[in-house]
């Protein structure tokens, strides 16, 4: 029997040293603004004890283009465009945010028809940011393939896109009191046809993640937002929804008549990263159910106003053949839309929260004032108080989860 | 429902406040010395919890009072936002209470409105910059801020002195996103140094 011997070793100068670092040392920990992690340029100035995050500082504005003082010096319509690099994950709803705004203040409603195309686009650009959101946050965790998935769906997305607007990405669909142009012919057949493939891919996706161990560890109980924090903290969409909280302006203050669809709002019940996940694959099955009721009761008729004669242009061949048109195109497009004084705020369901814009009109067809609520930057104020408390490791599923975008937090 | 009944029971309760429009949605006129109890009676007491914007508008120079504060509240149950003016009464240094104790949301949103407008939010937990720099000199979303910018420091010092660059103003041409009404166009865009391919000189083979 051969016997143990146990030797001692002194640690001496090291443990001591180790000791004092835990006690007494913060590590300054800078990530970003360029840094994958932080999908855009945030930059998130931390104190790290050890591996626990003490103090978390969000840094803003790499990505600020001052599109609030840029509004105030262009007419109407030629915001639109500025409006597709606000979340430009889902150009589309963006457009129409802005778009109801300002017929909000106008005093104006669009045809069905104009409301139809413009809820339908509106899911589109919906599941198109969710897809991306999916799957970055699955690349955050350490999930590399769902990545490829969502993106070849993306892909059959942005050619639908190309096909209704002319661009896969910068679309500037709409135009205050209407939409760029009416659907393409044969286009609702492919978008239904791109509907009835897409749940098998996100089954594949759910396959990939949801019942992955590997994820589940890294997302159950990461990032708790509760009810109150998120209300406190003013978060929207899917984010507050994960926390438990019934807010979807879709179902709460229907607008484009968004009260004719059947659909459900999937709520969370912990408020966790693997919550926020869950909300927004559920998301994307229920733009699916709108998509199909919107097609399968698309209605004929105008698809812009046509009664607004000094907001929207006329046709173009009328344009060319009559004189009262011809002006009446000359003066929105040199002078702008004629928009009512007053003040408004709209805010539209969009697929990182509520967008909200709050336009003072002092009359004319330039706005006097146009402050842009990003969803985005309501979502990341929560970051000071969340971070703390979390290892390094969990800011990037923190930051997945949180699904945000650069573009419209610092507009 | 945000009803007459409702709308009389507030201000009955609020004295400080007064009815400006029902327009889009209920607004209201508050005076700053207020603001801290009106956010926190419409919080605790009107189910009013949902900050979801706090911003500020410029009514220009030659104004009264130039720069009032403007928030939104959402009510969960009520399913109805709520505007708030606050009129700021200095127009030189304008000032009001900060409303971040009650909401926590506010506190990113007040550091916005003093970094585009210069507004200082009194007892506001950190108020510094949010979206330009920390050392940036103007306040962008006044009126009176030209839209193309001024030419300020480079906000890194050590790069400044080594190369000299500084911030300048983007290039306009003589008005926002219009052509200049006389010379070229190739003198009013900016092109690329191949000038040889011009609206007057046709590009060789």
């Amino acid at each position: 029997m051969s016997t143990t011997t146990t030797q001692e070793i002194s640690v001496g100068d090291i443990g001591a040293r180790a000791a004092a670092y835990s006690e007494n040392e913060r590590m300054a920990l800078n990530v970003g603004p360029s840094h994958p992690t932080t999908h855009g340029v945030l930059r998130l100035m931390m104190e790290l004890d050890g591996d626990i995050i003490t103090k978390c500082d969000p840094v803003l504005g790499y990505l600020h283009r001052g599109d609030e003082k840029i509004a105030e010096n262009m007419t109407y319509n030629q915001f639109v465009p500025y409006t597709d690099r606000l979340d430009y994950l889902a150009p589309l709803a963006n457009n129409v945010a802005y778009a109801l705004t300002v017929e909000n203040l106008a005093g104006i409603e669009v045809p069905a028809r104009c409301q139809a195309i413009r809820v339908l686009v509106c899911e589109m650009a919906r599941i198109s940011s969710h897809l991306l959101g999916m799957g970055v946050f699955g690349m955050d965790a350490g999930a590399w393939t769902p990545f490829m998935y969502t993106f070849t769906e993306r892909e059959k997305l942005y050619t639908l896109f190309e096909e209704l607007t002319g661009a896969r990405f910068t679309t500037s669909y709409t135009r205050i009191g209407g939409v760029a142009r009416d659907i393409p012919d044969g286009w609702l057949p492919r978008v239904e046809k791109f509907c009835d493939q897409l749940p098998k891919a996100i089954n594949e996706v759910e396959k990939l993640l949801t019942r992955n161990r590997i994820f589940l560890d890294r997302t159950e109980g990461i990032g708790a937002i509760s009810k109150d924090q998120a209300i406190a903290y003013g978060l929207t969409g899917p984010n507050l929804r994960a926390s438990g909280v019934d807010l979807d302006l879709r179902k709460d203050k229907p607008y484009s008549g968004y009260d004719q669809y059947e659909f459900d709002v999937p709520i969370g019940t912990k408020g966790d990263c693997y919550d926020r996940y869950l909300v927004r694959i559920e998301e994307v099955r229920q733009s699916i159910l709108i998509i199909k009721q919107v097609i399968a009761s698309f209605p004929g008729g105008p698809w812009y106003c046509e009664d607004a004669k000094k907001i929207f242009a006329p046709p173009k061949e009328k344009i060319m053949s009559s004189m009262e048109e011809l002006i009446q195109n000359f003066m929105i497009v040199t002078e702008g839309p004629q928009v009512p004084p007053g003040e408004v705020y709209f805010e539209a369901e969009n697929p990182k929260g509520a967008l909200g814009f709050y336009l003072v009109s002092k009359g004319g067809g330039v706005p006097y004032r146009l402050k842009i609520r990003a969803p985005s930057f309501c979502n990341l104020s929560i970051l000071e108080e969340l971070a703390p408390g979390h290892m390094l490791s969990d800011i990037t599923v923190i930051l997945g989860s949180l699904d945000f975008v650069m573009g419209e937090c610092d507009r | 429902m945000i009803d007459d009944d409702f709308v009389k029971s507030l201000l009955g309760k609020c004295s400080y406040l007064s009815l400006r429009h029902r327009e889009d949605c209920l607004t209201l006129d508050c005076p700053a010395d207020s603001v801290i109890e009106f956010s926190r009676h419409l919080r605790d007491e009107e189910t009013f919890d949902l900050l979801v914007d706090l911003t500020a508008v410029d009514h220009g120079e030659t104004a009264d009072t130039r720069f009032s504060v403007v928030l939104h509240l959402y009510s969960l149950i009520h399913r109805t936002y709520l505007r708030a003016h606050i009129a700021c009464a200095d127009n030189e240094a304008p000032e009001i209470p900060s409303i971040s104790s009650v909401f926590p949301a506010a506190n990113w949103h007040e550091r916005e409105t003093f970094d585009m407008f210069g507004i200082k939010f009194t007892d506001h937990p950190n108020l510094k910059r949010i979206l330009m720099w920390d050392e940036y000199p103007y306040f962008p979303l006044r009126k009176e801020f030209p839209l193309a910018g001024i030419d300020v420091p480079l906000p890194a010092a050590d790069v400044a002195e080594v190369t000299g660059a500084d911030v300048d103003p983007a290039p306009m041409m003589g008005g926002p996103f219009v052509s200049s009404g006389n010379g070229r166009m190739s003198d009013a865009e900016p092109r690329a140094k191949d000038e040889s391919w011009t609206e007057e000189s046709i590009k060789g083979s």
